[in-house]
């Protein structure tokens, strides 16, 4: 076991972790920040993503220990300073962008890094950005549309709900 | 899983000098890795992080071309390369998906030589050098076959250099699950021929097509390509497409990625 120290969301962490310990399994068991969730352990659902010094990561495809001294952004991170949710959060409950839930996680996290990078996407380009997040409600015209409606374009044109 | 030693050098000397270990293997991007040891596939006893390396890390021009650092992610060369090889910013903007990009690294791709990754095809079809830590290694000679190397027990990729071709064009036709090339295909267009790469198809990896490659540096047109046809013998086949029908993207995508090259 070695000890390891990051920021996550802002605070300071540390706790003590194998080789083998994954960045999802540091946030979900050592810290208790269940937010992140593990969809399929196997690099493919997305479920699981969480910043890296900003960028989108599969916390299930990454060792916390690689990863110590980094700042991580996890969904417990994302809601305004005042607990009230941002724009993202609020955007996939106007626009119903969520069914079960499972996904949501990381499908905001990565409309963070993609509204970071590229702040009007085109309809096409969120889901080209989004092709690692899968939603097995297959829900996704509606998380498509809260993204559009996010980065503060109309979305009355887009596919119906 | 099976656990395993975590070693992060902040140099190539000293990653070196962990790898000399037993058991020792080097980790980059792990986007690859990663997967494979949870399935217990690979079970190293000392797994040592090249991402701490900075030397390892960026693009720039330089002596013989475009350098990219062996430990550079996916997304930063979908960047940095744009202004210098777009065809290779291109490719390396197409990988996996967003997450797959801001981890995984050049020289993680071309040291596993994953049959259907894209890497290979861009590094064959460059004519690019393979810098280690011992040596420089030409394309023709590195990539020896199925997840094979010219690479010696714990030799270490650094940089790879890459000609900037006068055209060039990356076009692959994706496998939606995985995320790799069902097959792929990079044609280079340089003063001295053309160079045609192929991955994810091929059933020994990443191969150039020598007979394109006559047809399009007489002629640089997709309609050059139609006398020719390529062997399904040596072709992939799998439930996701046949020898068959990879021989024939083979060719389709050949005359995609010429006209994309313009």
């Amino acid at each position: 076991m070695t000890k390891v120290s990051m920021t996550v969301n802002g605070k300071a962490v540390s706790g003590e972790v194998e080789g083998r310990t994954l960045l999802s399994s540091f946030l979900r068991e050592g810290l208790g920040l269940t937010g992140t969730h593990v969809g399929c352990d196997t690099s493919q659902c997305g479920a699981c993503v969480v910043h890296v010094d900003g960028k989108p990561v599969k916390s299930c495809t990454v060792f916390a220990a690689d990863v110590a001294g980094a700042s991580v952004r996890t969904i417990e991170g994302m809601a305004n300073p005042d607990g009230s949710l941002s724009v993202i959060q609020q955007a996939f409950q106007d626009h119903h962008g969520l069914q079960c839930g499972f996904c949501t996680p990381g499908m905001v996290m990565s409309t963070a890094a993609l509204l970071a990078e590229n702040p009007k996407p085109t309809e096409a380009e969120v889901r080209h950005y989004l092709d690692g997040n899968i939603c097995r409600c297959t829900g996704y015209h509606n998380i498509v549309k809260a993204v559009m409606a996010a980065s503060g374009q109309d979305v009355s044109a887009l596919a119906a709900e | 899983m099976h656990n395993f030693d975590f070693a992060k050098p902040s140099t190539i000397a000293d990653a070196a000098r962990a790898l000399a270990a037993e058991g020792a293997q080097a980790l980059s991007g792990g986007q690859t890795l990663i997967p494979t040891m949870k399935q217990r596939l690979a079970a190293p006893s000392v797994l040592v992080s090249l991402t701490g390396i900075k030397e390892m890390q960026g693009v720039c021009l330089g002596e013989g071309g475009l350098h990219v650092g062996a430990a550079t992610p996916h997304a930063v060369v979908a960047k940095e390369a744009r202004a210098h090889y777009p065809a290779l910013a291109d490719l390396a903007g197409g990988i996996g998906d967003p997450s797959v990009r801001s981890r995984g690294t050049i020289g993680g791709s071309i040291a596993n030589n994953d049959p259907a990754a894209c890497y290979p095809s861009a590094v064959l079809a460059s004519g690019a050098t393979v810098v280690t830590n011992k040596r420089r290694i030409a394309a023709d000679d590195y990539f020896q076959g199925l997840f094979t190397t010219a690479l010696e027990a714990g030799e270490i990729v650094t940089s790879v250099i890459f000609p900037i071709p006068q055209k060039a064009a990356y076009v692959k036709f994706n496998q939606p699950a995985s995320r790799f090339a069902l097959t792929g295909v990079f044609v280079a267009k340089f003063a001295s021929g053309v160079r045609v790469a192929v991955t994810g198809a091929g059933n020994d990896g990443v191969f150039r097509w020598a007979e394109a490659e006559r047809a399009l540096s007489a002629d640089f047109s997709a309609s050059a390509l139609s006398g020719l046809s390529v062997d399904p013998a040596g072709m992939n086949s799998d439930l996701h497409g046949s020898a068959e029908y990879r021989a024939n993207l083979v060719k389709v995508l050949t005359g995609r990625a010429v006209t994309a090259a313009g």
